[in-house]
């Protein structure tokens, strides 16, 4: 986003790629069969599935990473021009008052309110294009919305059972254009393939290679150097940043490049990992680091899920129920923390419809097809064989929903990313080092995730194919990065002493350094990250333009 | 499926096994020949691993002759041909079972090992491997694995066998071009997404939902 906003502004801009070029208008695989795949779209090389865009995942070979005392936490990246935002869920969510400024006192206070940001939430959805509807929540504040997509078939079923159970169900929030987009032709609306995850080759949906780096290539004034994986950033004896030193990864020569102004946006722990491998003289702990909370206050959301099945759905009547590859519909956080046993909250993600055969279909069917009758009305057995079986699987398919909670996780100090001192990277990079435990807090939040969705499976009549999930494991809470969400590893506050950034994703050690992933996050609340960084970056952009304006950076 | 129905099916498996490995190899060779002509265009948005790794896996073989054909009278037996559709091996089960534990190394073991715990099991009571047991012999012996929930003492192991055998045969087929029509499934084409038809809604009562 910056390096968009500040190309088109007519500044000279160098971006620094650490994986391919990707084009979703040529690299995408969307509108692929599953057996255009001979593995049928199975996540074995790519984690999300053969079809999904991204390219990378959690483990990437020769770049490993390690934990500290056997704690958990996996760490997805996705080495590619627009990065993780090509395959994103595209649920795009604004962060409220009370998530920047908290009036339980448990975290801090973000260094600006939802007031201030405001202006750029709505720059956003007018830049990029959003689809929602108003509904005057003061925590989950609206934006300016597009049409949203109408709930498919199981998604009806969760919106009646979920408010009978007292659970609200709103339109969802994606950023997928359902019109065209005012003042842009490049964009085509979109037309309903449900395959976001894929990236959009008319550029229906919010990639950043697609709607951001692309166009800015266009201006002229936006460079691209791509497989350049950056090893450090340079400083003078001043302690001001000169430049990136990087290894071209085809080549495996280094390089380096000079710059007046170094943003970094490499992902949230990537963008750690570079400030604390950026040691000189006048940074000996690491970059922009004085404070010594780079890598820590490390969070990622909480996650918890389940899923089953609807009698009442099974031999449905076949139409093309794809849909936006976003969410239909979902629930923002509805209760009052003061009547509960755990602090924020979550909200929940919905789905279900006949979508595309994939390896894995109904796979585990025996554990089902006893469960009903046939369609004799008469008990069947589970398992089987043959064409009775043959015919179970016409039966059941497009009966199945799931549902997913995302909840807020505390930032702590405790939870953190660091420099392991024994491991490089197969560039000779030393690599990170994770240290991340759940509390009590975030268990108790699972348990409650798992108790909603017990509740709607119930009152739909639904059977929960998915589980058990109980105190042995948690309540299904997905270990942290599962979720890929992190954030908050060069926090901003006022304070330089308590750390790394300024209001505006300013170092305090180095003025002519910025940070625009999701590093700079005080604290996330349960909504996803993406909105909020894309806010945060098209403010400093426009905040460096204007001190380049004065000559300060 | 009946008991006539079941037999009928095998019937035609026994018959169509060995044609079927012949028209493989066939396929392989045109194969290779496209590929040189069409690899950029197939292979686009594919990193270079992954393309290497795709043809390193189907240049290699995992099953034997003699797995492929049990595979194969397994497969058909577990989605057999009908009204609506063909068997699994006339949609190809059999090579994607072949690929996929080459993909997924962790179904080699249970695949390998489960064939050959049937085989056991045929020989001792058939005195013969089960691709070359009888159909009924093969049926009867199918029915004591495919029921989880009534499984007789010693044969758990050939239900979690067959288990398997089941997912990845609904995998192969229902992924298929034919078993994707079989469902029909609508989409993977530019629509208009209006929500769902008037008359569905109604079926379910959903009108005001």
């Amino acid at each position: 986003m910056a390096g968009h906003f500040l190309a088109q502004a007519g500044i000279k801009v160098l971006m620094l790629e650490a994986g391919p070029f990707f084009d979703p208008a040529k690299d995408s695989l969307q509108f692929k069969w599953p057996w255009e795949s001979p593995r049928r779209g199975a996540s074995t090389v790519r984690p999300f599935g053969d079809f999904d865009a991204a390219y990378g995942g959690w483990e990437i070979d020769g770049e490993p990473y390690t934990r500290k005392n056997n704690t958990e936490f996996d760490w997805f990246r996705s080495r590619m021009l627009g990065g993780k935002t090509n395959h994103w869920g595209r649920i795009s969510l604004r962060m409220g008052p009370d998530d920047f400024r908290p009036k339980d006192g448990l975290t801090e206070d973000w260094p600006f309110t939802y007031d201030d940001i405001k202006p750029y939430y709505d720059k956003v959805d007018r830049l990029i294009g959003i689809y929602g509807t108003v509904e005057g929540i003061e925590s989950e504040p609206d934006g300016i919305f597009m049409t949203p997509p109408k709930p498919r078939l199981p998604e009806l079923f969760i919106k009646r059972s979920a408010a009978k159970v007292g659970v609200p169900v709103i339109p969802g929030r994606g950023s997928v254009i359902t019109e065209p987009l005012a003042g842009n032709k490049d964009r085509q609306p979109c037309y309903y393939c449900g395959q976001c995850s894929r990236s959009c080759k008319t550029y229906g949906d919010f990639s950043a290679s697609s709607c951001l780096v692309i166009p800015a290539i266009k201006t002229g004034n936006l460079e691209v150097i791509t497989n350049a994986m950056v090893r450090e950033i340079l400083t003078d004896k001043n302690g001001q940043a000169t430049g990136v030193s990087y290894i071209n990864k085809d080549d495996l020569q280094e390089y380096q490049v000079s710059a007046k102004t170094v943003v970094l946006g490499a992902s949230a722990c990537e963008s750690a990992r570079i400030l604390l491998n950026s040691k000189s003289a006048s940074h000996p702990n690491g970059l922009a680091n004085n404070s010594g909370v780079v890598g820590k206050y490390l969070h990622d959301s909480t996650g918890s899920s389940l899923s089953g099945f609807l009698p009442q759905l099974m031999d449905r009547k076949r139409f093309n129920e794809d849909g936006a590859g976003s969410i239909h519909i979902y629930s923002p956080w509805w209760l009052d923390n003061k009547k509960l046993d755990f602090p924020r909250g979550y909200h929940i993600e919905f789905g279900g419809g006949m979508r595309m055969p994939s390896y894995g279909f109904e796979s585990g069917i025996h554990r089902l097809n006893g469960k009903v009758p046939g369609r004799d009305g008469k008990p069947k057995q589970a398992g089987g064989f043959g064409a009775s079986l043959k015919d179970d699987y016409r039966r059941f398919y497009g009966t199945r929903v799931g549902m997913a909670g995302r909840g807020t996780a505390i930032a702590r100090k405790e939870n953190y990313c660091e420099i392991d001192p024994n491991v490089v990277d197969k560039f000779g990079i030393p690599v990170l080092r994770f240290h991340y435990t759940w509390s009590n807090e975030e268990v108790k939040q699972a348990k409650h995730m798992q108790e909603t969705f017990q509740s709607i499976m119930h009152e739909m009549g639904a059977i929960v194919t998915s589980g058990p999930h109980g105190p042995e494991n948690n309540y299904g809470l997905e270990a942290p990065g599962r979720i890929i969400h992190e954030v908050g590893t060069i926090r901003m506050g006022d304070d330089p002493k308590k750390s790394a950034l300024n209001k505006w994703c300013q170092a305090h050690d180095c003025k002519n350094l910025f940070v625009v992933d999701a590093a700079p996050f005080v604290q996330q609340g349960d909504k996803n990250a993406t909105w909020t960084i894309l806010a945060l970056s098209l403010r400093t952009a426009e905040y460096i333009l204007e001190q380049r304006k004065k000559f300060n950076v | 499926m009946n008991r006539r129905e079941s037999l009928k099916a095998i019937g035609l498996t026994a018959v169509s096994a060995g044609v079927l490995l012949e028209a493989c190899k066939t396929d392989d060779k045109k194969t290779t020949a496209g590929a040189a002509t069409t690899a950029d265009e197939s292979n686009a948005g594919r990193e270079a691993f992954e393309v290497e790794r795709n043809k390193k896996l189907k240049e290699e073989r995992f099953f034997t002759d003699h797995e492929m054909l049990t595979i194969t009278v397994l497969a058909d037996i577990i989605i057999p041909k009908d009204e609506k559709s063909g068997s699994a091996s006339d949609a190809k089960v059999p090579e994607f079972i072949e690929f996929i534990v080459k993909d997924i190394p962790s179904h080699q073991v249970p695949m390998r090992g489960g064939l050959r715990w049937l085989d056991t099991q045929c020989m001792n009571r058939y005195n013969n491997a089960f691709k070359d047991a009888t159909a009924a012999q093969q049926l009867e012996m199918v029915n004591d694995i495919a029921w989880p929930e009534k499984v007789k003492p010693g044969m758990e192991q050939g239900v979690a066998f067959f288990n398997r055998m089941r997912d990845l045969t609904a995998s192969g087929f229902f992924t298929s071009e034919m078993g994707v029509k079989d469902l029909g499934y609508a989409g993977n084409m530019p629509n208009k997404w209006e929500g769902v038809p008037e008359d569905v809604l109604k079926q379910y009562g959903l009108e005001n939902v």
